[in-house]
């Protein structure tokens, strides 16, 4: 399990160096992000263990983290990008 | 107050000695105020997890930022971007994932009673992580010797925005770049050094054999740590590393 793993992680990281000499014209980036994404899932569920041996308030610090980073994240952003839209 | 202190120490005594035989029974490890060590175990990973949701948001501000600037000076992040070496940068992401291996081995290790198999990998776990601080060491000597460091010797003049030859980065909006780039990347390796101590620290109690199957909390939530530090740069690599490459 922890193999596979980190055998998934390996190639995730070939993958985003080789999507990154890829011209995907605006995919770039969310392309780079999602692989990103993926591989800290991977590490969040199985090499922390949130997936198997987890309480539930563990579950709900990490879902209270992510959400207020995207809290952070996203109305900054909304605010930054539609600045030029007066 | 010293006297009800000591009728209530008294008191405890005679309840252990009530139970005298449980109490020897039990695990020395287990602290009084938990129920059982199940309970223990779990209050220190929550303690830990709590502490890695205040890291996302301490970290989540320089993404902000990051983001921000990037939107902002896309074409001039771009140029800067691909002045650093990326193959070193791919490197130690590589380096990262197995020393992330190495401590999922360690916890289990310490699970299941395998003594020499905790000790291997926590010394592999901070020889991987002694290799990723002398790689970024190498990355930034390269910024030094390029003059790429933010301050009174900066310097990014001529250097083309990929994809559109014959335009030049603007090297102000580059040293931002850089600027972020060493305060991320030297938060993480500050990160980094701590983590090193923290598995110095585990390694010397593995060596005492202070860790059993029944209590080996402290490796458990140092390798939460050493997750998180990780996660870090798996989302560093791309943004720092790999913006425009193809072009």
């Amino acid at each position: 399990m922890y193999f596979a793993v980190f055998t998934a992680l390996l190639v995730g990281t070939a993958l985003t160096v080789f999507a990154a000499t890829l011209d995907l014209g605006s995919l770039n980036a969310p392309v780079a992000l999602g692989i990103a994404t993926v591989k800290a899932t991977l590490v969040a569920l199985f090499f922390m263990h949130v997936w198997h041996a987890s309480e539930k308030l563990t579950k709900l610090v990490v879902v209270a983290a992510l959400f207020f980073l995207m809290l952070l994240l996203g109305l900054t952003m909304t605010d930054y990008a539609t600045r030029l839209w007066s | 107050m010293q006297d009800s202190a000591s009728v209530s120490a008294s008191a405890t005594t005679a309840v252990h000695d009530h139970h005298g035989d449980a109490h020897a029974a039990h695990n020395p490890a287990l602290l009084h105020h938990f129920a059982e060590p199940e309970q223990q175990r779990d209050a220190a990973s929550l303690g830990m997890w709590v502490f890695l949701a205040t890291e996302v948001m301490f970290f989540g501000g320089l993404f902000c930022a990051y983001l921000v600037y990037r939107r902002w000076y896309f074409s001039d992040f771009a140029a800067a971007s691909k002045s650093i070496n990326m193959w070193l940068g791919a490197t130690n992401t590589a380096v990262l994932i197995c020393s992330s291996l190495t401590v999922v081995l360690a916890v289990w290790a310490a699970q299941t009673a395998r003594r020499t198999l905790l000790i291997i990998s926590l010394v592999l776990t901070m020889l991987l992580g002694v290799a990723f601080l002398a790689i970024k060491g190498v990355e930034y000597k390269e910024k030094f010797d390029e003059h790429h460091v933010p301050g009174a010797s900066f310097s990014f003049d001529h250097e083309e925005i990929p994809g559109h030859p014959g335009e030049y980065a603007n090297p102000k909006h580059a040293q931002m770049f850089f600027s972020l780039y060493f305060v991320m990347t030297g938060l993480h390796a500050l990160h980094m050094i701590i983590g090193l101590g923290i598995f110095a620290w585990l390694l010397t109690m593995s060596w005492k054999g202070r860790f059993t199957p029944e209590w080996h909390t402290p490796v458990e939530i140092g390798g939460l740590y050493w997750h998180f530090v990780d996660i870090v740069w798996i989302y560093l690599f791309p943004l720092l590393y790999l913006i425009d490459r193809h072009k």
